[in-house]
């Protein structure tokens, strides 16, 4: 294993760090809080010669995302990272990214949208582009962020994939507290992600080909779309295999999704993000108050892990969902459709319960993880029916 | 032409190149628009003067030209789809638009 530095610093700055060290061509990218000291800390990084980088600064995060998908067509290894309205703004662009299989990464410093304006954390940025085709894992810590940037790179320049990735964290809470944190050196970054070898490059001028072309008028439109999904579906066992070579390099694990005492769980809360420390930490003092509390994490939300999900809660008696997003007008959160789908083919029912939480930054507090798995513990004894959605903590 | 596209309509979607990419390089060719024209331009050989305007200014390379004049055969109608920018650039008014019939070569 490489001996590796340990530094405290912040999420933003560390993803800052693998960007340098996965040696992007180009990088295109607009500032926006809280995402705006990765790409400040980037700028730094080739002012100052140490990673060789075309940068480009763009007037919008529509320009940024064109400019990397036109960099990325014409062969480039392209990131960026954006947040919030900015994601936003990319909207078209994620989808021509990935229909035009061009493996850029991005960092999404998550953030809520507007109105009413907000800057602070919530997921609803990225659960708005969830169907974008964008490869999307998340981070619980600054340590993840770092991890997940790098695979996501690695995972995302496979020849078997060619998709882009979103590298996930959430806004102030992950972007920009201290954390403790655990960095290779470029080198072992550098052999780990290997040299990028593009196909289809326009620059490649001894093989001409035209990118964006037309599929319609009864063209093949429907086609391309079925490679992307098949594209995806082989994304899935990829991410396994970057993840367990990541694991014996770094000595951190990586899974689709990370478990905690789910040997013999009856009650269990699942989440993404930073809440995820809090749920692990209330279910380790129900333990040791004899109550069966697990906790489950999703590091990646597309390819969603349908079959590890519902394999690790068969048998349990009551779930609850942690949804950090709204999808208004349908029966739960983005994270609580997905979960209830993935127990849908499970011979016992098992009761699952979404609870919205957090949303604007709207503090995570212990003890409202707490009354999370109290809940729970009620519905497994039968002394309440399961709810429909709440609003945890909101007045 | 080294792209074969002959059976492109039984292909299936692994087939097709990734990310919708056109691997070769000046097949616009075998791609017949001819049948978007609603209106064909007709030439008028006595009143043109050869300038060549027309050859300049069409956006399809659809105007064919021989020994530096155009040619007897002056419109590619596979490729011609009817736009009029010629005979609205023609500075003699040798061409005009007339509506296309029901004979329409086949759309690809």
């Amino acid at each position: 294993m490489p001996e590796q530095k340990t530094v405290a610093t912040t999420g933003n700055l560390v993803v800052a760090e693998a960007m340098r060290q996965c040696a992007p061509d180009v990088v295109a990218a607009y500032p926006i809080t809280p995402q705006t000291t990765i790409v400040e800390e980037f700028a730094k990084f080739v002012a100052q010669g140490r990673v060789h980088t075309e940068y480009v600064t763009v007037e919008s995060e529509h320009s940024a995302m064109s400019a990397c998908v036109g960099a990325s067509a014409a062969g480039a290894r392209v990131m960026t990272a954006t947040s919030s309205q900015g994601l936003a703004l990319m909207w078209e662009e994620l989808h021509i990214a990935s229909g035009m299989r061009l493996p850029i990464v991005m960092a999404n410093a998550n953030r809520a949208l507007s109105a009413p304006i907000n800057i602070h954390c919530d997921h609803g940025d990225i659960m708005g582009a969830r169907d974008s085709g964008w490869i999307t894992l998340f981070a619980e810590t600054a340590q993840e962020a770092y991890d997940n940037t790098i695979i996501a790179l690695k995972v995302a320049e496979d020849p078997d994939v060619l998709l882009p990735a979103m590298s996930c964290l959430d806004g102030f809470i992950t972007t920009h507290s201290i954390d403790r944190i655990d960095l290779f050196d470029d080198q072992t970054v550098l052999d780990f992600v290997g040299q990028y070898v593009p196909s289809n490059a326009l620059l490649d001028v001894e093989n001409p080909v035209t990118h964006g072309a037309f599929a319609g008028l009864g063209g093949p439109y429907f086609e391309f779309k079925r490679s992307q999904r098949q594209a995806m579906d082989r994304a899935a066992g990829v991410i396994d295999r970057v993840g367990a070579d990541f694991a014996k390099l770094s000595g951190r694990p990586f899974a689709p999704i990370e478990v905690d005492f789910m040997d013999d769980a009856e009650v269990v809360v699942i989440s993404i993000g930073s809440t995820a420390g809090n749920v692990r930490h209330v279910a380790k003092e129900l333990r040791a108050q004899g109550i069966k509390a697990g906790a489950v994490k999703v590091r990646c939300f597309r390819p969603f892990p349908f079959a590890a999900l519902a394999a690790i809660l068969k048998g349990v008696k009551a779930v609850a969902v942690l949804d950090r997003a709204e999808s208004f007008g349908a029966e739960g959160g983005p994270l609580f459709l997905e979960i209830r789908s993935a127990l849908y083919d499970l011979e016992t029912r098992v009761p699952v319960v979404d609870y919205i939480y957090g949303l604007g930054g709207s503090d995570v507090k212990l003890e409202l993880i707490r009354q999370v798995f109290d809940d729970l513990s009620d519905i497994a004894s039968g002394a309440m029916a399961p709810t429909g959605l709440v609003y945890l903590g909101a007045r | 032409m080294k792209w074969d596209v002959s059976s492109m309509d039984s292909w299936k979607a692994a087939d097709f190149p990734r990310g919708a990419v056109i691997p070769e390089a000046g097949n616009s060719q075998y791609y017949r628009t001819g049948g978007w024209r609603s209106d064909r331009p007709i030439r008028d050989a006595e009143t043109c003067t050869n300038c060549l305007i027309c050859w300049i200014m069409c956006p399809d390379s659809a105007i064919r030209t021989a020994d530096e004049k155009l040619a007897d055969d002056t419109f590619d109608l596979e490729h011609c789809k009817g736009c009029g920018i010629c005979a609205n650039e023609c500075p003699v008014e040798a061409i005009t638009m007339v509506p296309e019939g029901c004979e329409l070569p086949e759309v690809k």
